[in-house]
């Protein structure tokens, strides 16, 4: 035995995984109240995807990275800097799976594991794709994508790119575009005008967050990019050196040519770590997924494992921040340690904000479902497998599929490196508009481990913790 | 009250073997009913490696091997769907003289019922398979053998019994199976009965507690194999792969994806399901890049398990049951169902509809266990 085997109820082994808004504000707390945790994160540097860092040879001031969020950007990675010393901070590390109270890591250096008695997880989204036909090939990006390239790595998809889909960062990242010089052709939203009229009321609860977006949305339009609403996008062809976007508005097909195209629907909860340690989920039927239970403060269904911030549901990054510390909170409340009442009732009553907030972009930027349903059958869904919308049109009455992981099976639909994540919202719809069945009844895809692809020689040594 | 509808035949089970049996009774004239409480090869039958290989099998499966071969070399002719099975050969290879040994007398057994294995050895087997480590001793390839696509097998039977009369009940378990009318009455998890002249048992690693139920208790327990799959990369890989030790089993797919087995992963407690171990990632992943040294840089993007009956003297157990009539059994395949499974719903239909199968499958018999003495043939874990 050596001096690290004291038992767990001393000193309670505390892992966060993602070192996002969430993930940060989560460590803070618990290091407040003298806990030791360690914080996993795949990528080199902390802020997650919001306060995403570029690296140091690329590094510009806050405020070009981060626009109106730079105080708060600088706010969190000083956060961060001031917690280093006092957490086990494991960059560059893949969390591949888990099982128990064990996490299986990866790294440069090898696999390991560590073991945890209370979990917090903090893994953020990614991009919600709506496909269309065309969206494989080159210069086509996912939205969040195109941002990764301008905050990470300076770089621009294009001079004219074309943003299409759904969603704030639609405009957000067309203007930051713009203001990157670069000058998009065009913001082609698949919400309605009306739609976001309707959401008003609900977005009105953080009208910071709503001013920004009619800002947004105001300075693209006095720079004369068109806005348009209601588009649905219906193909992506390349012609000469540009791809030309055809989409249709009020029953009409129109098209517009850029020299890339930016495609985002949304965000997707990163859900398959609390999947595969066995979280009960339940359907959320606004943003048509499946989602992780949980309670207020994050406690999931499962007495050590914890959800905070986008893991548990798409709420944005001042909510993230306010559930990595409540999540943080309830960790110590089960550990029978005193919280701070003022504090937990003000982090609660903005995520009730929050999530009413939330409710009001589902309103107004909704999945674009009937879209999906509608698309040609040499669309490809999954782009791993190659397997196109009407592959699995042909295969779900052949083969009598009712099932998500069924219609993986006979198609190879998300059997691919990305297990899905890419193709499973869409997959589910047209599942259930082929079946005529309501989408909760298709199910989801099962995360399977290795979450991420590793590579086999990782496997080989395990290195040392 | 509901009405109780009478089949001439429930199958209980709707793996690659109760769908099999499902369709060639059903062809044979026979009003059938499978149950399946989850869905038609939801387990080992849809999960497994997808070997289809006689290549090393004990002598006394062989008969029945052979002529499951067959059927899977007419597929598509049979369920309508070749189930990509694609005969490329089967190749054991063997790390030192001892195993190379066991190659050779293998030979001999598998050269008496027809069956011709090239040894290789030296610069030969590295002309021939210039992917294979130079750490392999030496190899023997059994042309003919091959692999298929798992995820279609059990499913196709199954939509090819179900149009061609066979009732397929998916999602409702058989709960309490009775004496009823010198047949069987079998009420389902949903309340609902149904009553049958023939009972077959094809409940893979779950047929034990059936079989138990009429006094024929055979030693199968279930394990869980684990399974891997690699990122695609170009095709280079042109034999299935297993060893002499066990330890390894390995495919390309035209496609591009490796996929190999090796390692158990760990059981639900209550056995009806089972997950990858991890720990098990770093012998099979660290194996097959020692077999094949280009597979170490390639990214593993899955694993996972299913559960299988695992029988002690590694056969098996195909039959009519000593104590029941009406009743048969075939469960326990310890790793060789895929490739059986044709041929075993083939002599099931036989042995109901004719009392006799000409195939010759005496050594299965759940007669063996009947006499506790009879003991163990040969015990072959290998997948
Ligand atoms: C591409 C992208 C761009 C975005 N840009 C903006 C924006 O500009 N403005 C805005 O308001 N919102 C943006 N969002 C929304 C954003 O998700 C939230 O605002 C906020 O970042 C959520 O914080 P979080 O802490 O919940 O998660 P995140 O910030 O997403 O942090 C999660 C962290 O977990 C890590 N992680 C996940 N899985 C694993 C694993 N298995 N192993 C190890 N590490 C893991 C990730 O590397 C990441 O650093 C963006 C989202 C995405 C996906
Ligand atoms: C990972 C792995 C790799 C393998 N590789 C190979 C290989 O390469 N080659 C090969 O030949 N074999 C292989 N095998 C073995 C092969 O998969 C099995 O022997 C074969 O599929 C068994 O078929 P089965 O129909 O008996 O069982 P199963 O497919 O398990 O089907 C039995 C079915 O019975 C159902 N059932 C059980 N109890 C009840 C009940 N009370 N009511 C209703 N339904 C019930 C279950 O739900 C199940 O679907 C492998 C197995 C595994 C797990």
């Amino acid at each position: 035995m050596t001096d690290g085997d004291m038992t767990s109820a001393d000193t309670p082994r505390i892992a966060i995984i993602g070192a996002g808004p969430a993930g940060i504000r989560a460590a803070e707390t618990l290091v407040e109240a003298g806990l030791r945790v360690t914080l996993i994160d795949e990528a080199a540097l902390p802020g997650g995807q919001i306060y995403r860092q570029p690296p140091p040879t690329l590094r510009r001031p806050a405020k070009a990275l981060y626009g109106f969020e730079a105080g708060k950007a600088e706010a969190l990675h000083s956060s961060f800097a001031r917690l280093r010393s006092a957490i086990d901070y494991r960059p560059e590390t893949l969390v591949w799976g888990a099982r128990d109270n064990r996490l299986l890591l990866s790294s440069r250096a090898g696999n390991t594991e560590i073991a945890f008695d209370k979990l917090i997880l903090a893994t953020g989204a990614m991009d919600r794709i709506a496909p269309v036909a065309g969206w494989t090939q080159p210069g086509v990006y996912s939205l969040g994508g195109a941002q990764v390239v301008l905050k990470h790595q300076a770089c621009l998809i294009g001079k004219r790119p074309i943003f299409a889909g759904t969603g704030p960062l639609l405009y957000l990242i067309a203007w930051q575009y713009l203001r990157a010089g670069s000058r998009p052709a065009a913001v082609l939203d698949t919400g309605s005008f009306a739609g976001q009229l309707r959401a008003l009321p609900r977005l009105a609860r953080q009208p910071r967050t709503l001013l920004k977006g009619l800002y947004f949305t105001a300075a693209l339009r006095a720079k004369g990019i068109p806005v348009l609403y209601s588009a649905l996008p219906a193909r992506i062809d390349a012609r000469d050196d540009n791809l030309v976007l055809t989409y249709t508005r009020n029953g009409r097909s129109h098209e517009i040519a850029g020299d890339a195209v930016a495609l985002g629907s949304g965000l997707k909860p990163e859900t398959q770590l609390a999947e595969i340690l066995g979280c009960a989920f339940d359907f959320h039927s606004p943003s048509r997924s499946y989602l992780p239970r949980c309670d207020r403060m994050g406690r999931s269904s499962l007495a050590t494992t914890y959800i905070a911030g986008d893991t548990g549901g798409i709420r944005g990054a001042d909510a993230a921040e306010a559930g990595g510390a409540l999540a943080a909170l309830a960790v110590l409340e089960d550990l029978g340690r005193s919280v701070p009442e003022v504090r937990k009732r003000q982090l609660l009553t903005h995520m009730r904000r929050a999530e009413i907030f939330r409710s009001g972009l589902e309103l107004a930027f909704a999945y674009p479902a009937p879209a999906i349903a509608g698309l040609a059958d040499d669309t490809v869904l999954c782009r791993c497998e190659n397997v196109t919308i009407g592959d699995l049109r042909a295969a779900i009455p052949q083969w009598n599929i009712t099932e998500m992981n069924r219609l993986k099976a006979i198609t190879r639909c998300g059997m691919g490196r990305c297990q899905g994540r890419v193709c499973g919202s869409a997959a589910m719809e047209v599942l259930a508009s082929e079946t005529h069945a309501p989408i909760e009844s298709v199910g989801r895809l099962r995360g399977q481990i290795p979450l991420k692809p590793v590579v086999g020689s990782n496997f080989e040594t395990k290195a040392a913790s | 009250m509901t009405d109780i509808v009478q089949y001439d035949v429930c199958i209980i089970g709707g793996g690659l073997v109760g769908c099999s049996a499902a369709l060639h009774l059903t062809r044979a004239g026979q009003s059938v009913v499978l149950v399946e409480r989850d869905s038609v090869g939801a387990h080992a039958s849809g999960v497994n490696f997808g070997g289809v290989r006689r290549h090393g099998r004990n002598a006394l499966e062989l008969p029945l091997s052979l002529r499951s071969l067959d059927i899977w070399r007419n597929m598509a002719a049979l369920v309508g769907n070749d189930c990509e099975f694609m005969p490329c050969g089967h190749l054991k290879v063997a790390r030192n003289e001892a195993e190379m040994s066991v190659l050779e007398q293998w030979r001999g057994f598998g050269a008496q019922h027809g069956i011709d294995v090239e040894l290789h050895n030296g610069a030969k087997l590295r002309q021939r398979f210039p992917w294979l480590s130079a750490q392999i001793y030496g190899a023997s390839f059994c042309p003919g053998d091959g692999h298929a696509n798992p995820r279609l097998a059990a499913p196709a039977f199954a939509l090819r019994a179900r149009a061609e009369g066979a009732v397929i009940i998916e999602g409702d378990g058989a709960d309490v199976i009775e004496d009823a009318q010198g047949g069987f009455e079998v009420t389902l998890m949903s309340g609902k009965r149904l009553r049958a002249s023939v009972l077959v048992n094809a409940a893979g690693a779950w047929g034990r507690t059936i079989a138990a139920r009429y006094g024929d208790d055979a030693p199968v327990n279930a394990v869980a194999p684990q399974m891997f799959v690699s990122e695609p990369v170009p095709y280079f890989i042109d034999a299935v792969l297993g060893m002499v030790c066990g330890g390894l089993y390995l495919r390309q797919i035209p496609r591009g994806n490796v996929i190999f087995g090796g390692g158990r992963g760990t059981l639900s407690p209550d056995q009806r399901s089972s997950w990858p171990s991890d720990r098990v990632f770093a012998e099979t992943v660290g194996l097959a890049g020692e077999i094949i040294p280009q597979l170490r840089n390639l990214a593993i993007i899955r694993s996972w398990t299913g559960v299988e009956g695992n029988c002690d003297d590694g056969l098996p157990v195909v039959g009519s049951s000593p104590r029941r009539q009406g009743l048969y059994h075939a469960f326990g395949f310890s790793g060789h169902g895929f490739q059986m499974a044709p041929a075993v719903g083939a002599v099931l239909s036989e042995l109901i509809t004719r009392g006799a199968t000409p195939t010759d499958i005496s050594a299965l018999s759940p007669q063996r266990f009947a006499d506790a003495k009879s003991g163990l043939v040969m015990a072959e874990s290998e997948i």
